[in-house]
């Protein structure tokens, strides 16, 4: 049995199929996993390089990199940045994980609509709620870091919701049960049973939500007030105002450094973790809430509830004039703002190139963060070291400045035919390569997760690796490729860094109209700035249900 | 709308996506993704093949770098090409700072062939790196070369001035019977304590304007000692001009704010006229720095001649007549009228203090530092 199990294991290997088979799974899975490398390569490795390596060769008048590299002040900003990240992935983690069990195993009304609410805050654009929380944090006029690591975790609180709720949600109640009827109480159940099958899916989550914290931006500069600063709003300030590119340079290798070294912590926890669960249908696994259960869904109402107090205030700024209640604000949308902000633009076409960008983007990312999680999750067994390394390769795009990418684009991106520089393919090609993780990190452990017997029992009976994975991981994956794709469009309708840096000024986004009009006087245009949020998250309610609609209409669970 | 119906579907097909997933499996999932696909796709969602089109065909074009505070009625771009034949295309990203740098990054094979929006603060910077090849506008004698960098007369011409000044909220004062501030001094008063919000020279470009106008004023040994008094005086400040405007003012448009005093342009006031014909603010006009916006043809431009011409057309008298009301300032070309509301509340104030290109490249950096220890440290 050992023995055949080892040669099982690896797919092709042991089966009664021609070799030629066996070298064509090989094949696919290089290509499976060359495609979504050199796309990081061309429009992520090469630019950064690119920039970093013009920092690092200037000869500018300024201190050196090692003088940088060494001084307190540095270490200091690197210390904040990695605090102020560790606190609010653990915020995001503590309110998600109840939201995270509501969603996936509570038979409670409005289940659908919690799923629908944690995921707004994620579009906002990061000056508005930045804005937000300074209203709430009126009292403290000097910066304050409990309003940073607030705001960061509440944007937060979906991935975690999203990533842990979707393994969760099929992950077998069995074990669970019987440990209960073992008398393990509530607590040790869920801490020997349930945390430990979570894992992969909750050290997934952290390690998201520690990169979009380490290089949060806008809510730092608005939330830091000129106080507190971070990694990522000094490699801002050194490229963009100062242009002391070496500095910048410095800051970045060491932005990355602390990335790679953070992922590298993460994943090590993670893959100890990683084992084949037994996978049921989200519909097997929900049930109505018993005794302290309640007391859990009770905490993701309060959790739900404060995510909605910004979000509230949003809504009824947009509402509210110096005149009282009044819709001139969504009215204005049709227009392009008073004295034509936004240049012939109005907000709806605005909105409309949104949603056409997001589009293109969450095609590119589902198509390489699905090739990249099939080759992730085959790969271990043929180049551990390899796959280990391409993991962390994958995450890098979150844990770099966006304005070091697109810097980077400026110095590179002229090479490629047709002066790629100023296509307007690069807006959305930025906006995958932050939704792609997030697509790797949907998918992969619900992959991983696939009980490998179940592919080796096709394999006997004498499916092809194609018809395998089609037969096998796909109606099992199905699910979370769905989710992934929605949450890609949602992430890409949302993303301001990179895309306020690219955007044609004909064809700006929605987010990147709220920057416009927000940072012009007028009431009219401050006004249609939270019309605008408030549009922005109408569209994101429309494109989560549709995802939902899809799944229930489309998708056969497992 | 013109968008290539052919196109798209050619595109269409292309996708990675579809074809890629297409031949390793199509399970139910990826067919309710396709689905989805095609009903977005269908409903024009994509923008591939959406605007691409427009660069075809053999007509001319010329390329515009500039920020993205420039906004000019579509018509006037439009009135270029049916005046010179020549398509105005505009790209633009970041603020003045972001543009001047991706210009010097770009020097030797530019993204456009002229640039509009280095102001006086990065000026010597971009004259330094070899930005700008030399020209000077036909009509830049009518009032845009007076604001001229020093040095780099014959490569940058003025196309606009968007002075930075304090603004009050005029009712705060008359309600509590207090004098309005009208100067630097005024404001490490008693009287004054704790009404002033100011932004960031670090991150924010009036804040760095504000800074440069202590610095002028007060000269580089005094003005670290007048940031002291601002501070034990109540200094509020913020990162960007967004909140200090629109959040802390009690005039801006939040109007929930709770200081009458703040770093802004001399063009605010404009803005806060009410429906009783009166702005509800002020600039105070002796505390005002002097920033101009430059345009020029760039150093490798691919087109030079309608480079220049967009230069001529940036100083002529039809744009320069809406540069206030769509960008905010104020026309560097002399004899232009002001719109009605500005020449009531936002006239270009008289007295603006500058400092010299070179002396702002040197000493910035040293005296932000200097700033952040001083009302930070």
């Amino acid at each position: 049995m050992a023995q055949d199990g080892a040669r099982l294991s690896r797919p092709g290997a042991g089966r009664v199929r021609p070799a030629g088979r066996a070298r064509l799974a090989g094949l696919a899975l290089a290509g499976a996993a060359a495609l979504p490398l050199g796309f990081l390569a061309v429009f992520f490795a090469w630019p950064v390089a690119a920039i970093v390596g013009i920092g690092l060769r200037s000869t500018e008048r300024g201190p050196s990199v090692l003088a940088l590299l060494t001084s307190a002040e540095t270490w200091s900003l690197v210390g904040f940045t990695l605090g102020q990240a560790v606190a609010a992935t653990a915020l995001a983690l503590l309110a998600g994980m109840p939201v995270a069990f509501l969603m996936a195993r509570c038979a409670v009304p409005l289940r659908g609509l919690v799923r629908l609410l944690v995921t707004l805050p994620f579009v906002l654009p990061t000056v508005v709620v930045g804005m937000a929380f300074r209203t709430l944090f009126a009292g403290s006029d000097d910066g304050s870091v409990l309003a940073i690591v607030l705001a960061n975790g509440f944007f937060n609180v979906a991935v975690v919701a999203r990533t842990v709720g979707g393994l969760w949600a099929h992950t077998d109640r069995r074990a669970e049960d019987a440990a209960r009827a073992l008398g393990a109480s509530r607590w040790r159940a869920f801490t020997s049973v349930v945390l430990p099958s979570l894992t992969p899916a909750i050290t997934s989550a952290a390690a998201v939500v520690f990169l979009f914290c380490s290089t949060s931006f806008g809510v730092v500069l608005v939330l830091g007030a000129a106080r507190y600063r971070t990694l990522e709003t000094e490699i801002y300030l050194r490229t963009v105002q100062l242009l002391d590119l070496r500095g910048a340079a410095a800051l970045s290798l060491l932005q990355l450094a602390a990335v790679v070294a953070a992922l590298a912590l993460g994943a090590r926890a993670r893959r100890r973790r990683e084992t084949a669960l037994r996978l049921r249908r989200a519909a097997e696994t929900v049930r109505r809430p018993q005794g302290g259960e309640w007391g859990v869904v009770a905490l993701a109402a309060g959790v739900v509830a404060l995510l909605m107090v910004p979000i509230v205030g949003l809504v009824v700024r947009s509402l509210s004039t110096v005149d009282g209640w009044s819709l001139v604000g969504y009215r204005a949308l049709l227009g392009s703002g008073q004295n034509d902000t936004l240049g012939g633009v109005s907000g709806l076409a605005a909105a409309v190139n949104s949603l056409r960008t997001a589009f293109d983007a969450t095609l590119l990312a589902m198509a390489l963060g699905v090739l990249a999680s099939v080759a992730l999750s085959r790969l271990p067994r043929r180049s551990p070291r390899f796959a280990h390394a391409m993991d962390v390769a994958l995450m890098l795009p979150l844990g770099v400045s966006a304005v070091t990418v697109g810097f980077g684009y400026l110095v590179t991106m002229d090479a490629l035919p047709g002066d790629f520089r100023t296509s307007p393919l690069l807006v959305p090609f930025a906006q995958a390569l932050v939704a792609t993780p997030l697509v790797v990190r949907t998918v992969l452990p619900v992959l991983r997760a696939v009980d490998d017997r179940l592919r080796q029992a096709a394999a006997t009976l004498g499916a092809g690796p194609f018809r395998v994975w089609r037969e096998v991981d796909l109606p099992m994956v199905g699910r979370a490729v769905l989710a992934a794709a929605g949450f890609a469009y949602v992430v890409a309708l949302g993303e301001f860094g990179a895309t306020s840096f690219l955007a044609r000024p004909d064809a700006p986004t929605l987010p990147v109209a709220v920057g416009r009009l927000i940072s012009r006087p007028g009431e009219l245009n401050n006004q249609m700035a939270y019309a605008a949020c408030a549009l922005l998250m109408a569209l994101t309610a429309a494109v989560v249900l549709l995802v939902e609609r899809a799944r229930v209409a489309e998708v056969g669970e497992f | 709308m013109r968008r290539n119906v052919a196109d798209r579907s050619a595109v269409r097909r292309g996708v990675l996506g579809r074809t890629a997933l297409g031949r390793t499996a199509l399970g139910r999932a990826v067919r309710a993704g396709a689905l989805v696909a095609t009903v977005a796709l269908g409903a024009g969602c994509s923008l591939v093949g959406g605007s691409g089109g427009s660069d075809a065909g053999g007509e001319r074009k010329v390329v515009l770098v500039t920020h993205n505070s420039f906004s000019p009625p579509k018509e006037l771009l439009e009135d270029f090409q049916k005046r010179t034949g020549v398509k105005l295309e505009v790209r633009a990203s970041g603020d003045g700072g972001a543009l001047t740098n991706q210009l010097v990054l770009t020097k030797s094979n530019p993204i456009g062939d002229v640039a509009f929006g280095v102001d006086s603060t990065f000026a010597s910077r971009a004259l330094d790196e070899g930005v700008f090849q030399p020209y000077r506008a036909a009509e830049g004698d009518r009032g845009p070369q007076r604001y001229a960098p020093q040095g780099g007369q014959d490569r940058l011409t003025a196309v606009d001035v968007g002075d930075v000044c304090l603004n009050v909220d005029t009712g705060w004062f008359q309600q509590r019977g207090v004098a309005e501030p009208k100067t630097l001094d005024d404001l490490t008063q008693p009287q004054y304590k704790d009404l002033l919000v100011a932004e960031d020279p670090a991150t924010s470009s009036p804040g760095l304007a504000f800074l440069l106008a202590t610095v002028a004023k007060y000269g580089e040994n005094g003005y670290a000692d007048y940031w002291t008094r601002l501070r034990g005086n109540g200094l509020k400040v913020t990162s960007g001009w967004e909140e200090a405007y629109n959040q802390d003012f009690s005039a801006g448009t939040g109007g929930k704010g709770q200081r009458p005093i703040v770093v802004s342009y001399a063009s605010s006031p404009a803005f806060t006229i009410g429906d009783d014909g009166k702005p509800r603010t002020k600039a105070l006009l002796d505390t005002c720095y002097r920033q101009v916006e430059y345009a020029g043809v760039l150093a490798n431009a691919k087109n030079v001649d309608d480079a220049r011409k967009v230069v001529d057309f940036l100083v002529s008298p039809e744009f320069q007549a809406k540069v206030a009301e769509s960008m905010y300032v104020y026309p560097a070309r002399e004899g232009v009228t002001l719109p009605e509301a500005w020449q009531r509340a936002a006239p270009l104030p008289e007295r603006s203090a500058e400092l010299p290109a070179d002396q702002v490249k040197a000493g910035r950096e040293r005296w932000v530092e200097q700033w952040r220890k001083t009302v930070r440290g």
